[in-house]
C-alpha cells in the first residue's frame, strides 16, 4: 500500500483555453478511499489518468509513496485501474482476463491460478471463470473488472466511474460491495464519479473539482456541513441546497419576517449576500416566508416540497425546496410558511466564497 | 379505436413496406441475374460441343462432360492450381501481417508526422499499375527474381496502401480503453498488437485476405511479365496460353474458366460471413 500525492500537478491539452487539471494539490493517505467528484469536464478523470500514467503531467509532480512517478511507464507504477466500460478483453475467458497481467509479468502458472481463484471467491465469480465477457451480465462484468485489479495486488486502485453502466438497484448494491472490499483489502483507492451520492456514501474523504481546480477536499460530513463555496454547497446534497441572493438592509439579511444580522465589515463591502439553506433546515410552521407549492415529491419517510417564495416585490418567483414529514405533507397548490433554522444557515459572498460568520454546524 | 381505424393504420404501415419489399427484391433479383448470367453462360458453354457453342441456347442438347476432362489433358491443371494457391496464400498472409502492423501503427501509435505519412502512403493508390510495372520489372530483374516463384510473392508480400487503410480503419473502431487496460497490465506495443488488438481484427483480416487472394488469383499482367516456365505458371497464364494454342476450342476454355473459378467460390463461401462483417465494420461498404 502507498499514499498518492499530487503536488501542483497540471495537465494542459493542446488548443484548450484552460488546463484540464490546474495545479492540483491533493494527498491521499495510505489505505484511504478518496473520491474525486464533480460535473463532467471538471478534470476528475484526467487526474485519475495522470496517476495511472495514461495522461502526461505537464507541470508539478505525482508521488506514489515517496517515489515521483511522472516519468515512469504506467506498468511500473504498480496501479490497477477499473474502467467505466470495464475494458475486458472479449476474446479471453474471465480467468484469462483476471490473470492476464500476471501472465505478462511472467508469474508462475500455479500462482496465477491461485491468485485468480482467491479473487474469484472474494467476488463470487467462481462459476463464471470459463465464460467469455459477452456471456456475463453487467454486474458480473463489473466484478470481473474489479477482480482483474485485485489479482494484481497493486499499491493503488484507480476506479473511473465503475458503476455508471449498472442499473440503479445494482449500483447501490455494488457500491456497498466495493466500499466493503476496499476496507477489507486496505488498498489505497482513488475513485472517480459524477454522482455525489456515490461520493458521499463511499469515500473516506471526497475531493470536489470544478473546471480543473480542486474546490474542497474533506470528509463527506464536513463537506455537507461546511462547504467552502457556493459550488460545493450546491453540488453536495440531494436535493441541492437552496441558494438565494438577498440584499443586506440595515446590517441584516431578511427572508420574510426572518432576519439575521450581518457583521459590519461584510455589510460595508457588498450590497448583497448569497444565503444557503438545506431543504431539511426549513421549518414549516405558522411564521416565516410564504411558499406556494408546485410539486410534492413523496418518498415515504420524507416528502420534498418544491415551490416558490415571494420576493421583496411580492412576486412568487424564487425557487425553493423544503423537506417535511412524509406522513401528512401539504398539498400541491397550497401555501405554507417556511422558517430557516438560523444555526444551519450558510452565507456566501457575491463571488461565491463562504463567509466566516456562516453558522453551519450540523 | 374501431376496426376501420386499425385497417387504416395497417394500410398506411404495411402496404408501403410490402410494396417497397417487392420493388426492392425485384430490383435485387434483376441485378443478381445480370451478375450471374455470364457465369451461367460459361457453365452452359463449357458443356456444349464445338458446333453448338455459338448457338444462343442456355441448355446444351447433349452435355459434353468430356470438355472438363480435356482441360486436365491440355494443361498441367493441378500444378498450376498449386502455384496459384501458393502465391495467393503467401501474399495474403503477408498482406494481413504487414498491413495489420502498419494499420495498428497508423491508428494507435502516436508519432510525429503520422497522419502526413499515412496520407502520402494512401496517395500511392492513385498511381496506376501501368506506371510502375516497368520499374518493378527492372527491379525484379536486378534482383534476379524474374521467372522464379519469388517474383509472384515478394512484390505483394509487404502490404499495400489499401490493406493498411482497411486495417487502420478497423483498429480505430476498437475502444481506446482496451489498449489502456493492456498498457496498465504491462503489455509492450508489440504485445498490445499481437495479444489484444489482432485477435479482434479477425473480420477485417479475413476481408483483406479474401480480397488479396482474389486479386492474386485473377492477376494476369504481372505473371505474364514475370513467368516463362510452365512449371511455375499460374492458372490464369495456363488459361490464356491455352487460348493461344487452341483458338477454336471455346467449350474447353469455358470449362477451364469454370474450374479456375471454383476454388474462389469455395473460399468466398467459407469466409463470407467474416468478409461481410469486416467490410461493414471498417465502413468500406458501398
Amino acid at each position: 500500500m502507498a499514499s498518492v500525492t499530487f503536488e501542483q500537478a497540471t495537465r494542459c491539452y493542446a488548443g484548450a483555453e484552460r488546463p484540464a487539471v490546474d495545479r492540483l494539490d491533493l494527498s491521499v493517505g495510505d489505505g484511504e478511499f478518496m473520491v474525486l467528484v464533480g460535473p463532467s469536464g471538471c478534470g476528475k478523470t484526467t487526474s485519475l489518468r495522470m496517476i495511472a500514467g495514461l495522461e502526461s503531467v505537464d507541470a508539478g509532480h505525482i508521488r506514489i509513496g515517496t517515489r515521483d512517478v511522472i516519468d515512469d511507464d504506467p506498468k511500473d507504477r504498480d496501479v490497477a485501474m477499473v474502467f467505466q466500460n470495464y475494458a475486458l478483453y472479449p476474446h479471453m475467458t474471465v480467468a484469462q482476463n483476471m490473470g492476464f497481467a500476471l501472465k505478462i509479468a511472467r508469474i508462475r502458472k500455479l500462482e496465477i491460478q491461485e491468485r485468480v481463484s482467491d479473487a474469484a471467491k472474494l467476488l463470487d465469480l467462481m462459476p463464471f471463470l470459463d465464460r467469455k465477457p459477452k456471456d456475463l451480465s453487467g454486474g458480473q462484468r463489473q466484478r470481473v473488472a474489479m477482480g482483474r485489479a485485485i489479482v494484481r495486488r497493486p499499491q493503488v486502485f484507480l476506479m473511473d466511474e465503475p458503476l455508471s453502466n449498472l442499473d440503479a438497484k445494482l449500483r447501490v448494491q455494488t457500491r456497498n460491495q466495493i466500499a466493503g472490499l476496499q476496507r477489507r483489502l486496505g488498498t489505497t483507492t482513488v475513485y472517480v464519479t459524477h454522482d455525489q451520492v456515490e461520493a458521499m456514501t463511499m469515500g473516506d474523504r471526497v475531493a470536489v473539482m470544478r473546471d480543473g481546480v480542486l474546490q474542497q477536499c474533506a470528509a463527506p460530513r464536513e463537506l455537507y456541513r461546511n462547504p467552502v463555496n457556493v459550488f460545493v454547497a450546491e453540488f453536495i446534497g440531494s436535493p441541492a441546497m437552496n441558494l438565494m441572493t438577498l440584499p443586506v438592509v440595515d446590517h441584516a439579511v431578511a427572508l420574510g419576517d426572518w432576519r439575521v444580522p450581518v457583521p459590519r465589515e461584510i455589510t460595508d463591502s457588498t450590497g448583497e449576500l448569497v444565503v444557503g439553506i438545506r431543504p431539511e433546515h426549513l421549518e414549516i410552521n405558522g411564521t416565516g416566508v410564504e411558499m406556494e407549492i408546485d410539486v410534492v415529491e413523496e418518498l415515504g419517510a420524507d416528502a420534498y416540497l418544491y415551490g416558490r417564495i415571494a420576493n421583496a416585490d411580492n412576486t412568487f418567483n424564487q425557487q425553493i425546496v423544503a423537506r417535511t414529514d412524509g406522513q401528512d405533507p401539504p398539498l400541491r397548490g397550497s401555501r405554507v410558511r417556511l422558517r430557516p433554522q438560523s444555526q444551519h444557515v450558510h452565507f456566501f459572498a457575491a463571488d461565491g466564497r463562504r463567509l466566516p460568520f456562516s453558522r453551519g454546524t450540523g | 379505436m374501431g376496426l376501420k381505424g386499425i385497417e387504416d393504420i395497417a394500410d398506411r404501415v404495411i402496404k408501403p413496406s410490402v410494396l417497397r419489399g417487392v420493388t426492392l427484391y425485384t430490383a435485387l433479383t434483376a441485378i443478381a441475374g445480370c451478375a450471374l448470367f455470364p457465369i451461367l453462360w460459361a457453365v452452359s458453354g463449357s458443356l456444349k460441343s464445338a458446333g453448338e457453342v455459338t448457338t444462343p441456347t442456355l441448355f446444351p442438347a447433349h452435355p459434353q462432360w468430356s470438355n472438363y476432362r480435356e482441360v486436365f489433358a491440355l494443361m498441367p491443371f493441378w500444378r498450376m492450381l498449386f502455384n496459384s494457391v501458393l502465391y495467393a496464400g503467401c501474399v495474403s498472409a503477408g498482406q494481413v501481417f504487414f498491413c495489420s502492423l502498419a494499420g495498428y501503427a497508423f491508428a494507435r501509435l502516436r508519432f510525429r508526422g503520422r497522419d502526413t505519412l499515412f496520407v502520402l502512403y494512401l496517395g500511392t493508390l492513385m498511381v496506376p499499375l501501368t506506371v510502375t510495372v516497368i520499374p518493378q520489372f527492372i527491379l525484379m530483374r536486378i534482383a534476379g527474381l524474374t521467372d522464379t516463384p519469388w517474383a509472384m510473392i515478394v512484390p505483394g508480400l509487404f502490404g499495400s496502401a489499401f490493406g493498411t487503410y482497411l486495417m487502420r480503419q478497423f483498429f480505430r473502431t476498437l475502444p481506446a480503453e482496451l489498449e489502456e487496460a493492456a498498457i496498465l497490465d504491462g503489455c509492450s506495443p508489440w504485445q498490445i498488437y499481437w495479444r489484444i488488438l489482432l485477435p479482434h481484427a479477425k473480420p477485417a483480416a479475413m476481408a483483406l485476405a479474401v480480397l488479396t487472394w482474389v486479386n492474386v488469383w485473377n492477376d494476369f499482367l504481372w505473371p505474364l511479365l514475370m513467368i516463362q516456365r510452365r512449371s511455375i505458371a499460374t492458372l490464369t497464364l495456363g488459361l490464356v496460353r491455352m487460348q493461344g494454342e487452341y483458338v477454336a476450342r471455346w467449350p474447353v476454355l469455358m470449362a477451364a474458366s469454370i474450374l479456375i473459378l471454383l476454388p474462389l467460390l469455395l473460399l468466398y463461401t467459407v469466409a463470407q460471413r467474416a468478409f461481410i462483417r469486416g467490410i461493414a465494420v471498417t465502413g468500406l461498404g458501398g
